[in-house]
């Protein structure tokens, strides 16, 4: 199916949590939900049998420099070899995007990053701790406003 | 060799000491040509070249060189160890190994000690390492050597059984535990000795017992306790120096000892393989030496060519298949004994 | 409208009590089989294990935070070498045919050839180390030696070409940074003449060893299903039975003028999906892979390779996730540009980090020595988990 056919389906399952499909080459085209439906839309582009996305390829998690944090899911489908982009904003204030680990095992990982540098806290998630970074961290590196702090557990920093 | 020293000086206690000296003067010597061994036959296996400056020619002195190092080197306990056992039990492996060397017959005028079970005291004194190594792995405080210790222990007790048997095989056909004795029984050409009679079931049992001896020693592919890619060093993690040398030491005897009551019991032991040419006392300890080295150049062979078995596939090999053939062979020596003499 | 539940309190890293019967052992950050810095906190019941939880993150040295932070898109590739040092050429091409998307630019011919040679070189050369330090954690240390020769003759071959034997810095958005030396060609028709007869070496002192096969066959077996859903790519999808290959399915550069079998686990002396079929389909991969060179050398045109490189890249506001083929899996860049000479977001999704996050999965029930066997199946390189 093609980007167009995928969100004409979106579209009519799911109304004004979706937005219109977003093209403007060379990106990749991608639609827009809202962070509230984020699990129901996961869901039935899992378990549609026309659509059958059933690998996530990517999942980022995105500061937008403009109050907004992001999340971008990059879907595939093994069974239909066709792609889409997802895109959830949240504010920054309140970075709360539901968890699609019960969909996509595969973003447990992805959604612990995303957490730990970007700062979205995933509702659902069965372990929501930091990975990369030490398990007492304090802030989170990927946003764009981050200040390397000057000690950690007493020991400078450098740079 | 005792009326000899007796004929110099008829000082009992130093006639016992010359004769207690000899096995260390072979021990000490060997470990440090084996371990170069060792480094030099792992390299040309693998495509490359080994020590080759330390000494000169191919890096003979580089085990010299090592045990310079390793005395010189920190002696760490990690604070938690229990401080008697981590000190003892590098000398109980040790002792277990070496002190199996005194029933050892070197020449046909040479045995440390003249014992008439000989090779019931050499099993029963090797056993001893086992202690040792518990003691390492519990006393290191370290849940990866304590983990290697029960794997050993349980390696090793296993693997008695078939050595057991196999030896029995041959104490059956030659109807006495003494070494020295069986040796003798073997003299002539290589068709005389133990391993060519009763063929094939005394050869099975000389397979049976090097593949258990293999696991004894804890040699790959039956390394798991000192498996360094799973445990790191397994039960001799936390030792440094001296001590470490001591653990090795201990294997590299031990890899002797196994390889040496292989020769006497199913190869003949010092006897040659040419009947009355080049034999006598002193050629005795030449062919003597040389069948133990042989087996243990075997030994380094296996061991750089095969991957380890994992722990219950061992007990399976032991239980399931090298004890049974052992039985087998026994029965049927047994029989042919009985029936034909 | 759904609820959104908030989360408790993190949970700390084991959550649950142990019974009396059950140890907590750490396979620690520095330990001689888990390939780099990586901690896995084993629950285990005598020998079994029955939890695995891996503690990675030891090797993060900020590549996204950087990517930020460099004045240009150029600048971007060395860090991208460092990614995953024992592919470093498979990274760098997969983050320029990103920006290259952005840019909509036309690569040549020669370029693209090219580019192809070096990574099957490379793919080669990784599958090596592979399978040397997995026969080293089963306990066969000589195999290892016998890769390392072998990747030798790869090294050489490169460092003829872009003078580095690890970090190439070699492929450049738009080009590649040099033309292939005089001799190249020759050499690396006579490396794919010595390879084949060397792989049957191989094999015979590991592959069919009975000893290694009681060690991986029926060990650490990965369903397709859970491969699927745990997103593991590469030579681990392929080895429990799922026919996919992004060269072939989802094609890039000149991969659809090139003719190669997608090798799969069939479950030839265990079940598909264990640790023997993961070893397998790379061998058989490197087979593959130097037929696809020797076609790539044959069809090989000649050109400028440094024509198509901008001098200035400045792409448009715009975002593109681009996805190629490592020896390892799937490696992604998901780079985001607001029109700046400066990357806004570049995401590496790296192979190895989600080929890992399957490991509490597959481990359950089997024994430490297995343990060490799957995570070495699984080829992580800890410099891309980490990033």
């Amino acid at each position: 199916m093609t980007p167009q056919e995928i969100a004409a389906k979106l579209k009519a399952r799911f109304g004004e949590a979706i937005s219109d499909l977003k093209e403007a080459p060379p990106s990749d085209p991608f639609i827009s939900i809202q962070s509230l439906r984020v699990k129901d839309v996961a869901a039935f582009l899992r378990s549609d049998p026309d659509l059958e996305f059933d690998y996530l390829m990517c999942l980022s998690g995105m500061d937008y420099n403009n109050g907004n944090l992001g999340v971008v899911y990059n879907l595939y489908s093994m069974t239909k070899r066709h792609k889409l982009t997802l895109r959830v904003e949240v504010p920054k204030a309140d970075p709360k995007v539901p968890s699609v680990e019960s969909i996509w095992r595969t973003a447990d990982w992805h959604e612990r990053e995303a957490y730990d540098l970007v700062g979205i806290v995933f509702a659902g998630h069965p372990d929501l701790r930091r990975i990369l970074c030490p398990y007492d961290w304090e802030g989170h590196p990927l946003q764009k406003d981050y200040k390397v702090p000057e000690f950690y557990q007493g020991m400078k920093v450098p740079y | 060799m005792e009326e000899l020293l007796r004929s110099f000086f008829d000082i009992d206690i130093l006639v016992f000491a010359v004769i207690a000296i000899v096995p260390l003067l072979w021990v000490l010597p060997y470990a440090l040509f084996a371990v170069w061994l060792e480094r030099k036959v792992a390299a040309h296996m693998q495509d490359r070249l080994g020590p080759m400056r330390v000494g000169g020619w191919h890096g003979w002195a580089q085990t010299i060189a090592d045990i310079l190092k390793l005395i010189q080197k920190e002696d760490i306990v990690p604070t938690l160890a229990d401080k008697k056992l981590h000190f003892l039990a590098p000398l109980v492996v040790f002792i277990g190994s070496y002190a199996a060397f005194a029933a050892l017959p070197f020449s046909s005028a040479y045995v440390g000690s003249h014992v008439n079970v000989g090779v019931f005291y050499i099993l029963a004194v090797s056993s001893l390492a086992v202690v040792g190594l518990l003691m390492a792995g519990w006393a290191s405080n370290n849940k990866w050597s304590l983990f290697g210790a029960m794997r050993s222990v349980a390696q090793i007790i296993s693997y008695e059984i078939p050595t057991a048997l196999a030896i029995l095989c041959v104490v059956v056909i030659a109807g006495t535990l003494d070494l020295q004795e069986i040796n003798r029984m073997q003299t002539g050409w290589f068709w005389e000795w133990f391993v060519f009679k009763k063929f094939p079931f005394v050869f099975v049992a000389f397979i049976i017992f090097f593949v258990s001896s293999l696991a004894e020693t804890n040699r790959t592919p039956f390394d798991i306790p000192e498996a360094e890619s799973e445990l790191v060093a397994g039960y001799h993690t936390e030792y440094t120096g001296m001590k470490f040398a001591l653990f090795f030491l201990a294997e590299y005897g031990n890899m002797f000892l196994v390889s040496a009551v292989a020769s006497s019991l199913f190869l003949g032991g010092w006897n040659s393989p040419f009947g009355d040419f080049m034999s006598g006392p002193i050629w005795g300890v030449f062919w003597f030496l040389s069948k133990g080295m042989f087996f243990v150049f075997v030994q380094i062979w296996l061991r750089w060519t095969l991957p380890r078995l994992r722990v219950d596939q061992l007990m399976h090999v032991s239980w399931k298949v090298l004890t049974p053939w052992s039985f087998v062979c026994l029965l049927a020596i047994g029989f042919w004994t009985v029936l034909g003499g | 409208m759904a609820q959104i539940e908030t989360i408790e309190s993190q949970k700390t890293s084991i959550g649950k009590t142990v019974r009396t019967e059950e140890m907590i052992i750490n396979m620690g950050p520095q330990h001689p089989s888990t390939h780099g810095v990586l901690r896995l906190e084993l629950v285990v019941d005598g020998e079994i294990v029955v939890e695995v939880i891996p503690h990675i993150g030891y090797l993060h040295r900020c590549f996204e935070k950087h990517a930020e932070s460099m004045a240009n898109y150029q600048q971007v590739i060395p860090y991208c070498d460092r990614l995953d040092y024992i592919s470093s050429m498979s990274m760098d091409w997969a983050y320029a045919m990103a920006v290259e998307k952005m840019l909509g630019i036309k690569i040549p011919e020669r370029v693209e050839y090219i580019r192809v040679v070096m990574a099957e070189l490379q793919r080669i050369a990784s599958h090596l180390i592979a399978l040397g330090t997995y026969g080293l954690d089963v306990g066969a240390f000589t195999p290892f030696l016998y890769c390392f020769r072998d990747r030798e003759r790869i090294l050489d071959l490169f460092e003829m070409t872009c003078g580095a034997r690890l970090l190439y810095n070699y492929i450049w958005v738009g080009g590649v940074s040099h033309d292939l030396p005089p001799g190249f060609v020759e050499k690396a028709r006579d490396f794919c003449r010595y390879f084949r007869p060397s792989l049957k070496e191989i094999n015979d002192l590991l592959t069919y060893n009975k000893i290694f096969i009681e060690r991986t066959a029926d060990v650490g077996i990965l369903p397709a299903d859970v491969a699927i859903n745990y997103a593991c790519s590469g030579p681990m999808l392929r080895a429990s039975g799922v026919n996919f290959d992004l060269r072939r399915d989802d094609p890039y550069s000149v991969y659809d003028r090139l003719d190669w079998e997608v090798q799969i686990g069939k479950g030839d002396v265990g079940t598909v999906g264990d640790c023997w079929d993961r070893y397998m389909v790379r061998v058989r991969e490197m087979e593959q892979s130097a037929a696809i060179i020797e076609q790539a050398l044959e069809q090989l045109p000649s050109g400028d390779v440094s024509a198509a490189i901008p001098k200035r890249i400045r792409p448009p506001v715009c975002d593109v996730y681009v996805r190629s083929e490592s020896p390892r899996g799937e490696i992604g860049f998901y780079v985001v540009s607001d029109g700046t000479g400066s990357p806004f977001r570049v995401k590496a999704r790296s192979p190895a980090f989600v080929n890992l996050s399957v490991l509490p999965e597959i481990c359950k029930g089997y024994m430490i020595a297995d343990l060490v066997a799957i995570v070495g199946s699984v080829d992580i390189v800890l410099g891309e988990v980490d990033r």
